[in-house]
C-alpha cells in the first residue's frame, strides 16, 4: 500500500490536482483555502508549472477560462465571496464548453460574513451562480482523502464532459488534517480537439466562444449543452448510504454535516431508532434514484445542513415530497453538535416534524 | 525535566504546535507552576489553543489569545498582553506560533527581550508524515526560513511524528531516524518526542510527552 500522509484538506486538494497533471493554478488569497494557493505556490515552481496570483478574482477565473480554452488542465481556487466575484467567468466557461475545476471552501455568508464553516453557498454552486441556463459538476467531499480523490475525479469528470467541476468543501473539511493515500496512478488524458493549440496552417481555426449572433444558434447550443447535462445526470450521481437497510428515518447530510449526522446515527440507533444516512456526494447531478428509492421505505426525512436550508429543497423534488422533511440546521459558521442532530432524530421518530 | 522560564514552539503549519503547547503549559501548572500561555499564531484561523481554554483556566493557566481568535474575521492582531509571558518573570512562559516563515514574523517583535532575558527553548516541531517535511532537506528548508522570519535560532528539536488517528508506536519508532538526521543536518538536540498518550505509555527508553489532543466532534465513529 501506499504510504499514508497527514495532509490538511485544502493541501490535499492542490496535491491531488497536480497529480492529476494540472499545471496551470490561478487564485487570489482568502480564508478558509489559502493552503491551496500556499501549496501551488511552493509546488509548481518546482516541476515546471504555473502558480499565479491575480490581482483579483476576475481575473483569476478568466485566466482559467483562458488556460482551459488551451486545453490545459486548470483549477482555481476562493471562498465564498470571492467564487461570487468569479460567477462571470464561470458563466462564460460554461457558454464555451471548456473544462476546468473550481474549488469553493465554503465560509459564513451572505455579504462578507465570516470564516467560520458554512455550506451556504449550495444554492450558488447547483443551481447557478452565475446567469445563463448552465450547470456545474458539483462535488461534495465529507473527508481529506475524499478532498484528494474527489479532486481527481473532478478533473476527469470536468475533461470527459467538457464542464466546470466544482469542489464544494468548508472551512472545517479545508483545514483540518487526517491521514491519506494517493494511488500511484498516472492522469487520465483527454483528447481536446477543440483546444485552441495554434493550427500550424494544418487544420481550420478553432474558435472557443460563448457570443452567438443568431438567437436559434444560441437556443441550439442551449439544447444539445442540455443533452449533455441529462447525460450526467443519468450516469454520474454519487452518494453513500449508511445504515439504510431497515432504517424509518432517513437523514440527509453532505460534507462536514454527514460526518455530525454519522455520530448522530449512531447514537440514535444505541437508542433503538432505525435511522441511517444518506450522503450526496455529488450535489450536482443529485442523487435523486437514492432519494426516490428512499421515499418508499422511510416514514421521514431530516436534512442536515450548516445554512437555512437548502438542500432540503432538492430533497423534496427528489422525492416528490412523499414523506415530511424536516431540518435541522446551524448557520454563519456555526456547526451542529451530534446531540442537536440526534434531537431532530428523536423528534422525526415521534412524527414531531 | 529541566523547564525553562519561556518555551516557544514553532515549525510547518499543521506540525502539531499548538496541541504539544498546550499539553506542555498543562505539565508545567501540574509541576506547580505559574504558568502563562499565548498563542501568537496570525495565520490560521481554526484550531486554536482558545480551543482548550476551559481545560487550560481548570488548571489555573492565564491563556493570551488574539481577540479576534475564533471569531468571524481573519485579522492577524495580536493583543498587547501578549508581551506578558516576555516581561512577567515571575511566570513560565509557554508561545505557541503560527506556522512556517509567515507565522514566525509575529516573533520578531519579541525577539530581543527573549535573547536579552537568555533563559529560553526554542523547539522545532517536526512530523515527517507531513507532506512538505517529508525528507530531511524539506524540513531543514523550512527551518531555516522561519528563523529568518523570527530573527531567533532554534535551540532544540520536538519529533511529533504522527499520522494523525492511524499513529502506532511503530510510526513514533519508525521516525526516530528521521528526527536524527534533522538533528545531525541542524546540530540541534532532540529535546523530546511526543505521543498521543495510550501511544506514549507504550513507548520506552526515549523522552516522550504524551499528549491529550483536542476533541472534534466531527471525528467520524469508529
Amino acid at each position: 500500500m501506499a504510504e499514508r500522509i497527514l495532509m490538511k484538506g485544502n493541501e490535499a486538494i492542490a496535491e491531488a490536482a497536480i497529480r492529476a497533471g494540472c499545471r496551470h493554478y490561478f487564485g487570489y488569497p482568502i480564508t478558509p483555502q489559502t493552503e491551496i494557493a500556499a501549496y501551488m505556490a511552493k509546488k509548481m515552481p518546482k516541476i515546471g508549472g504555473v502558480f499565479l496570483q491575480a490581482e483579483s478574482e476576475i481575473a483569476s477565473i478568466n485566466m482559467v477560462y483562458g488556460a482551459a480554452a488551451a486545453g490545459m488542465r486548470v483549477m482555481t481556487s476562493s471562498s465564498s465571496p470571492g467564487i461570487s466575484l468569479k460567477a462571470e467567468g464561470l458563466s462564460y466557461i460554461a457558454g464555451s464548453d471548456v473544462p476546468a475545476l473550481v474549488v469553493n471552501v465554503q465560509r459564513g455568508g451572505p455579504g462578507l460574513g465570516g470564516i467560520q464553516p458554512s455550506q451556504s453557498d449550495y444554492f450558488q454552486a447547483t443551481k447557478g451562480g452565475g446567469h445563463g441556463d448552465y450547470r456545474m459538476i458539483v462535488l461534495a467531499p465529507a473527508s481529506v482523502q475524499e478532498m484528494a480523490s474527489l479532486t481527481i475525479k473532478g478533473f476527469d469528470l470536468a475533461d470527459k464532459y467538457c464542464i466546470t467541476s466544482m469542489i464544494l468543501a468548508d472551512g472545517t473539511i479545508g483545514q483540518m488534517m487526517e491521514p491519506i493515500t494517493f494511488e500511484d496512478t498516472e492522469p487520465t488524458v483527454y483528447e481536446k480537439p477543440w483546444a485552441l493549440t495554434g493550427t500550424e496552417c494544418k487544420r481550420p481555426h478553432n474558435v472557443v466562444n460563448s457570443l452567438y449572433l443568431k438567437p436559434d444558434e444560441l437556443e441550439k447550443k442551449n439544447f444539445e449543452r442540455f443533452e449533455k447535462y441529462a447525460e450526467i445526470e443519468k450516469n454520474e450521481a454519487m452518494w453513500e448510504e449508511y445504515m439504510m437497510d431497515d432504517a424509518e428515518i432517513c437523514v440527509v447530510a453532505f460534507g462536514i454535516a454527514s460526518r455530525i449526522a454519522k455520530n448522530a446515527v449512531v447514537e440514535a440507533r444505541k437508542n433503538g431508532i432505525k435511522v441511517g444516512l444518506i450522503r450526496p456526494i455529488t450535489l450536482w447531478p443529485f442523487p435523486t434514484k437514492a432519494l426516490r428509492a428512499a421515499a418508499d421505505k422511510v416514514k421521514s426525512f431530516v436534512s442536515v445542513e450548516l445554512s437555512m436550508g437548502q438542500m432540503i429543497e432538492d430533497i423534496k423534488l427528489a422525492t416528490e415530497s412523499k414523506r415530511p422533511v424536516s431540518l435541522c440546521n446551524r448557520t454563519g459558521g456555526m456547526i451542529p453538535t451530534p446531540d442537536e442532530v440526534l434531537s431532530a432524530i428523536q423528534k422525526a421518530e415521534k412524527g414531531d416534524i | 525535566m529541566e523547564h525553562k522560564r519561556l518555551t516557544l514552539f514553532a515549525g510547518h503549519y499543521g506540525s502539531g504546535k499548538t496541541n504539544i503547547a498546550v499539553n506542555y503549559a498543562m505539565l508545567l501548572a501540574d509541576e506547580g507552576k505559574r504558568v502563562c500561555i499565548a498563542d501568537l499564531d496570525i495565520v490560521n484561523p481554526y484550531f486554536r489553543t482558545k480551543d482548550s481554554e476551559e481545560e487550560l483556566t481548570e488548571r489555573g493557566i492565564t491563556l493570551i489569545s488574539p481577540r479576534y481568535a475564533n471569531s468571524n474575521v481573519d485579522l492577524p492582531a495580536l493583543p498587547a498582553e501578549s508581551y506578558r509571558p516576555i516581561q512577567d518573570h515571575s511566570v513560565f512562559g509557554v508561545l505557541d506560533i503560527g506556522g512556517d516563515d509567515r507565522g514566525a514574523y509575529a516573533l520578531g517583535r519579541f525577539a530581543d527581550a527573549i535573547k536579552a532575558e537568555g533563559n529560553y527553548r526554542m523547539a522545532f516541531v517536526i512530523n515527517r508524515h507531513r507532506p512538505l517535511t517529508s525528507t530531511v532537506e524539506d524540513t531543514v528548508e523550512i527551518m531555516r526560513e522561519i528563523e529568518a522570519a523570527a530573527g531567533i535560532r532554534f535551540t532544540c528539536i520536538v519529533n511529533n511524528s504522527n499520522i494523525g488517528s492511524e499513529t502506532t508506536s511503530e510510526t513514533v519508532l519508525n521516525s526516530l531516524g528521521y528526527a536524527e538526521a534533522v538533528s545531525r543536518a541542524t546540530e540541534l538536540p532532540i529535546w523530546l518526542h511526543t505521543a498521543e498518550k495510550s501511544i506514549a505509555e507504550g513507548l520506552s527508553g526515549i523522552p516522550v510527552l504524551p499528549l491529550t489532543l483536542q476533541k472534534k466532534y466531527f471525528d467520524l465513529p469508529n
